[in-house]
């Protein structure tokens, strides 16, 4: 297992965690609504890259700022994010609400990206199945629909939620994405602006983004590959982090061909 | 003190197993639940009630707003404060209140309220809320930024109230070119703002601040914690350089008087236990969307305040807590003269019909209260000394 590393890096007012392990190209993992964790996935995906895990301003252990009204300002702020840290050729990858913001900066700027991978991104929504309502859910229902395999649901609700960080992640999450609810109703009429390799990754079983919206991504990417992983839940990262990572390191080692 | 009554106007006909099925008398139980057919005698009984308290003499009567809910028929207020303005003649009539950071015109609000104060003759009092959590998932709008419209729809409203029109408006949620407000309201320079709150601190600071001095309203609290707030206001407005009065100063609390102590506890009984137990019944997530409150108070609701709320409430626990006073005319008037000598309210504002509670009972109750309590509380906080309600208060 790489080791981890913690530093902490002040863009535009906000100082944050970056967690990094692994050497080899960069991939920049944009984690989900519920924060910033280092998940088997990392673990994996770190043998082959150089892993960059920030924690997203307003989350975890660092206020929200007040210039962060809408997924626009973060996604604008990562663009920052990836030119104070000189990064080129990233590999960006994001989770759920990580996903979607993966998303609004691609649109906007690809210049350091050399790949784009999807996970279980929220962002589109599907009107035929909807988004799980993760604010009005109790913990144990969101903790459930992260997965498909209960017993490691169970598993999970065992550990004691540290309330503070839950309260600030929610807090920072509802701030992007309580209206509309985890979407942006405009992305997909610049998602043709991502001209680089896109991966659409997801478990089959998802209760909070649906597999029904990947054919929404899929209708207006300009290159991507889509892949979908049996008996998973949303939080494929955690319960099938073997299968996540073999299918980005293939579409990624694919894109480069 | 001056005396009110506060309908809330809930569907009584709400079927009371409805929790077998649903966690939440608000937002997601099945409007199936409402039976059409039952509104409109719904409607004539409650504002019927509200002229009744009219015509007995009551200082004033109060309407407040709830969306999406058995706990409450008003999503509209004003529409029932409008028929109040034709049919009572001498009460103050309180909105408490409008949501503001519910709306995306608060000049709306302004126009409203204005429209309401002309018609009624300058009767109004104005409520100003951020409304409860379940409301930011009814109207979609994001609770993170609910502090934020409250102060910027406050002080857009106040202007539009006070400023000579037209005038433009730039913030960060509202943006106006042209404020200009027609009618303009007839009490000068604004109508009295009330401001009904469970008691966060921040709020009873911006109340209490001496360019505002609202009237504080404390709702369905225990007596420990309106007592704590009530005092906290007195020491900001000291701290602010003036004495603050009884009149800034309201409470809120569930109220029913019948012929003796075991009659009202036995009749009040079902309907105050429905009224805890199932209509202000919601779930954590949906009383607290992220951002509502502060990180440090959500985190104090959730360990302290909301373990008084559960679900198990009894009437003779909530008796004890002071957050119903029940009984005959006379503990009834006891209670009362004890609260406001040691708490120093000069509003009592009593909501005489709760949830599943029949009309013959809330007439029963306000005709008792208005003969035999009533006479006996006018004028006692008025004759009380600031000073005695300082020392009473500590």
């Amino acid at each position: 297992m790489a080791e981890v590393r913690e530093e902490f890096v002040e863009i535009a007012g906000a100082r944050v965690s970056v967690m990094r392990a692994g050497q080899g190209e960069p991939l920049l993992f944009l984690h989900g609504a519920g924060g910033r964790t280092w998940s088997p996935l990392h673990d994996r995906l770190a043998e082959r890259f150089e892993v960059i895990a920030p924690e997203h301003p307003g989350f975890g252990r660092c206020e929200l700022p007040e210039w962060m009204a809408s997924m626009a300002d973060l996604a604008l702020y990562y663009l920052d994010f990836l030119e104070a840290l000189d990064l080129r050729g990233v590999h960006l990858a994001g989770h759920s609400l990580g996903g979607w913001l993966a998303g609004e900066i691609a649109i906007r700027n690809t210049s350091r990206l050399a790949s784009v991978s999807l996970l279980a991104p929220a962002g589109i929504a599907a009107p035929e199945e909807p988004f799980g309502d993760i604010f009005l859910w109790s913990h144990e229902q969101g903790t459930r629909a992260q997965f498909y395999d209960q017993a490691l649901a169970e598993k999970r609700l065992a550990i004691p939620p540290n309330l503070d960080l839950v309260l600030q992640n929610k807090t920072a999450t509802a701030r992007l994405a309580w209206s509309p609810r985890l979407c942006n109703l405009q992305l997909p009429y610049w998602l043709h602006r991502i001209d680089k390799p896109t991966l659409l990754l997801w478990g089959r079983q998802d209760r909070v983004i649906p597999y029904a919206c990947e054919a929404y991504w899929k209708k207006d990417l300009r290159h991507s590959v889509s892949r979908v992983i049996e008996e998973c839940g949303h939080g494929l990262h955690n319960e099938k982090p073997d299968a996540a990572s073999q299918h980005m390191i293939a579409f990624i080692e694919g894109a480069k061909a | 003190m001056k005396l009110f009554f506060f309908h809330l106007m809930p569907y009584a006909d709400l079927d009371l197993s409805y929790a077998d099925k649903h966690d939440t008398a608000w937002v997601t139980l099945p409007n199936s639940y409402f039976d059409p057919a039952k509104g409109k005698a719904t409607y004539d009984r409650y504002i019927g009630e509200l002229e009744l308290a009219d015509q007995l003499g009551f200082d004033g009567i109060c309407v407040n707003e709830h969306h999406q809910t058995a706990y409450g028929l008003m999503p509209a207020p004003n529409l029932i404060a409008a028929a109040l303005t034709r049919t009572t003649k001498n009460a103050k009539i309180a909105i408490l209140g409008r949501a503001l950071p519910l709306v995306n015109n608060p000049v709306n609000i302004a126009e409203e309220f204005a429209m309401l104060d002309q018609m009624s003759g300058g009767r109004i009092i104005t409520g100003f809320v951020r409304g409860i959590g379940s409301e930011y998932y009814a109207a979609g709008v994001n609770p993170t930024f609910s502090h934020e419209r409250y102060y910027e729809a406050h002080d857009l409203i106040l202007q539009a109230w006070t400023r000579e029109g037209p005038f433009k408006y730039h913030g960060r949620h509202y943006n106006f070119d042209y404020v200009n407000l027609w009618p303009r309201p007839v009490q000068q320079p604004h109508p009295p703002v009330w401001v009904p709150s469970q008691g966060s601190s921040e709020t009873i600071e911006w109340c209490a601040a001496k360019e505002r001095k609202y009237t504080y309203l404390q709702t369905f609290s225990p007596l420990h914690l309106a007592q704590k707030n009530f005092d906290a206001y007195r020491t900001i407005a000291h701290r602010e350089g003036y004495e603050a009065q009884p009149d800034q100063l309201g409470w809120a609390v569930p109220t029913y008087v019948a012929e003796t102590d075991e009659i009202a506890r036995a009749e009040l009984k079902p309907h105050i236990e429905a009224f805890f137990n199932r209509f202000l019944r919601f779930p954590l997530e949906m009383r607290m969307p992220p951002g509502y409150s502060s990180i440090a108070s959500a985190k104090y609701l959730i360990e302290t305040k909301f373990a008084l709320r559960s679900t198990d409430q009894t009437i003779d626990k909530l008796i004890d807590m002071g957050m119903v006073i029940c009984g005959s005319a006379s503990t009834v008037r006891d209670a009362f003269l004890h609260h406001q000598k040691n708490m120093g309210f000069g509003n009592l504002i009593a909501m005489m019909q709760v949830a599943t509670q029949p009309a013959w009972q809330t007439e029963k109750s306000l005709r008792l209260f208005a003969s035999e309590v009533a006479p006996h509380l006018r004028g006692v906080a008025e004759k009380q000394t600031q000073k005695q309600t300082m020392e009473a208060a500590q």
